[in-house]
């Protein structure tokens, strides 16, 4: 009896099998990059992330805000293969499962991260930094004999363009000021053509112009590409969100516009420090 | 479209340094040949057999302190147990050595080498089937080292083992392998070691001429082992290993499988060491398990950091200067040494950070920053 419930288990209609889904290619025939469902994760009993739920379309740009400890980092962890998690779901697309997959091939699949603080090579000079970002083949033996195609070189030269690093290619990218290390790592991650971007605190330390030049380069990404990005600055994600997501205590608090996230009473209580 | 860019990258001989070292060696190595080969003995330019026999030794050493410099400088992995993989191909091409001597031994006996005999084995072990051909030797000299390096690193680098846990792991691994070989059962010439040597490919190992091949191949090999190291470094695959040392979350997030690259580049240092070991057996004439020991591995990162670490050439110097003073050194007062080695080391820690290289290229930046100060000044 036993047997044949595992047979009629296995014959189900709605039956999936790994094996045969070609995960190289994203699946977004529902309008959807990102499905994240249940996701908890604790540290020593700490709930970093609490059953969270969390579906982001293709092609938008969606911020992520919430007090410290609220779980925004934590989030970007697990979905690029940091930090193990304890139940729940991580989808890219509809068929590939993000949670068994290491950080190189989670970034091979198109995922580009920049970092809270900006991680730079500062060994390296720009053009460098910039040639290992480059979407390639990774294995040992190609790297150690690859020369740069003409392609390769106007690719490399267009994002130094837009990150405005253009006159500055030379230089060892331990000498750039905090703002270009922080544009610097936004090359890297354009140069790479990813398919969706997690973008974690991206003005911290800039000036007013570098924030809002920015905040265009953000939006102008958003519709080839989907942006996640997690910050601080409610300035800053006003000038560049339409739809921004609220974290609280490892759950999402909050969903919507600018406005009605403003005007949320929850939120303001949590978030704004209001009674 | 294009705005042609000219990135200035180095090429393989671009750098002062690598052509300071390179012509250095070459001179070196023909002044010894000549003042050995064709300066008659009594001249004050006649260069010893003892000499060229010591300048070879340094010269294998140098190349155990390239192949630390791979991994700690251009890595950022402080090996602490080099000294093992030395070793090993020390064994190698001593237990080839052994079966040269054939039926020449104390005991006469043409298969055995003469610590069996005496251990009272009926026949070889089936570990030292096929060393008696050279070519096999050779193979396992860089194999054995290779594997074991292999498999220490993908078990370490693929659990995430970094910093000081790693470096006592590499010492406790050269501290496993002394106490395993100064076992008699292991086969390997227990306490002793292997030695009495007599000749290599048929050459006699006492003879001059054999001495002074072996002090010129040392340096071609030493040379060699350079230029690959840096051709090596100068390719993207060395961006990514400088990548690893300065950021290696960054590089993963990249897509790059980290822990494959530095398996293969702890492999390819473990197989330097072993060819460095294989080199020097033959000159200084034994092997034994006193070449294990975790101080000599220490040492090693000592000569590098003295020479400064990061450059290859800079392991290299630090490596010949160390261990000339050491003879030096041990020869006028052989008990304070390790004394004035290890007030060598601090001296370096708080006053030439950068080893002796990085002094001499930091003045010469100075130098020039100077001068380019003085023309400005002029021209305003």
């Amino acid at each position: 009896m036993s047997a044949l419930d595992s047979l009629r288990e296995t014959w189900r209609r709605d039956q999936v099998w790994p094996a045969l889904i070609d995960d190289k290619k994203v699946n977004v025939d529902k309008d959807i990059i990102l499905y994240i469902e249940d996701l908890s994760v604790s540290f020593d009993g700490f709930k970093a992330l609490n059953n969270l739920n969390l579906y982001v379309n293709d092609g938008e740009l969606r911020c992520v805000i919430g007090a410290n400890g609220a779980g925004k980092t934590t989030f970007m962890d697990v979905i690029t293969g940091k930090t193990p998690c304890d139940s729940g779901s991580a989808y890219f697309g509809q068929t590939i499962n993000l949670l068994d997959k290491t950080e190189s091939e989670v970034a091979e699949l198109g995922i580009g991260r920049k970092f809270q603080k900006p991680t730079i090579f500062e060994a390296l000079d720009v053009y460098s930094n910039l040639e290992l970002a480059l979407k390639a083949n990774k294995s040992i033996i190609t790297t150690l004999f690859s020369t740069l195609s003409g392609e390769q070189k106007t690719r490399i030269e267009e994002v130094l363009t837009i990150i405005g690093l253009k006159d500055q290619y030379q230089l060892l990218a331990g000498s750039l000021s905090h703002g270009q290390k922080q544009w610097l790592e936004i090359g890297m991650l354009l140069v790479a053509d990813p398919r969706l971007l997690l973008v974690d605190e991206p003005v911290a330390g800039m000036t007013a112009q570098e924030t809002e030049h920015t905040a265009e380069l953000l939006t102008s990404l958003a519709g080839e590409r989907t942006v996640v990005v997690v910050e601080h600055d409610m300035e800053f994600v006003r000038s560049i969100a339409k739809h921004v997501t609220v974290l609280d205590q490892g759950s999402v608090l909050a969903e919507g516009s600018m406005d009605e996230i403003q005007n949320n009473s929850d939120v303001r209580r949590v978030y704004l420090g209001e009674e | 479209m294009s705005m042609n860019m000219l990135l200035q990258r180095e090429s393989l001989l671009s750098d002062s340094g690598s052509r300071w070292f390179l012509s250095l060696l070459a001179i070196a190595t023909a002044a010894v040949f000549i003042g050995n080969v064709f300066i008659p003995e009594g001249s004050a330019l006649h260069v010893d057999t003892y000499t060229v026999t010591l300048f070879g030794k340094y010269l294998c050493l140098a190349l155990l302190a390239l192949s630390v410099d791979v991994i700690w400088g251009y890595c950022g992995i402080l090996s602490l147990g080099h000294g093992a993989f030395f070793a090993l191909g020390g064994y190698g091409m001593g237990m080839y050595l052994m079966r040269q001597i054939g039926d020449r031994g104390v005991y006469g006996n043409p298969l055995l080498p003469d610590f069996m005999v005496f251990l009272d084995w009926q026949e070889l072990p089936w570990f030292w089937h096929g060393f008696d051909q050279f070519w096999f030797a050779m193979i396992m000299v860089a194999l054995i080292p290779g594997l074991l390096a292999f498999v220490f690193g993908w078990l370490a680098f693929r659990s995430r083992v970094t910093g000081v846990y790693l470096s006592i792991m590499t010492q406790a691994l050269t501290y496993a392998l002394l106490l395993s070989f100064f076992r008699n059962e292991m086969g390997f010439g227990g306490n002793n070691g292997l030695t009495d040597f007599k000749d290599i490919l048929g050459f006699d190992l006492q003879a001059d001429n054999t001495r002074i091949s072996l002090f010129v191949i040392s340096a071609a090999v030493l040379a060699f082992a350079y230029l690959l190291s840096r051709s090596i470094f100068l390719s993207k695959f060395g961006r990514v290993i400088i990548s690893i040392r300065d950021a290696e979350a960054r590089t993963r997030f990249l897509g790059y499988k980290t822990e494959n690259y530095k398996v293969w580049l702890f492999v390819y240092s473990a197989i330097l060491a072993a060819i460095a070991g294989a080199l020097y057996v033959p000159q200084v004439g034994i092997i034994n398990p006193g070449e294990f020991a975790p101080l000599n591995s220490i040492e090693v990162v000592v000569w590098v950091a003295v020479g400064g670490r990061g450059t290859l050439y800079g392991a290299i110097l630090g490596a010949i200067l160390v261990n000339f003073a050491k003879t030096r050194f041990t020869g006028i007062f052989p008990e304070a040494w390790l004394f004035a080695l290890g007030g060598l080391f601090v001296f370096v820690t708080i006053f030439l950070p950068k080893g002796v290289v990085g002094f001499f290229s930091e003045r010469k930046n100075k130098k020039q920053n100077n001068k380019a100060e003085n023309v400005a000044e002029a021209n305003s």
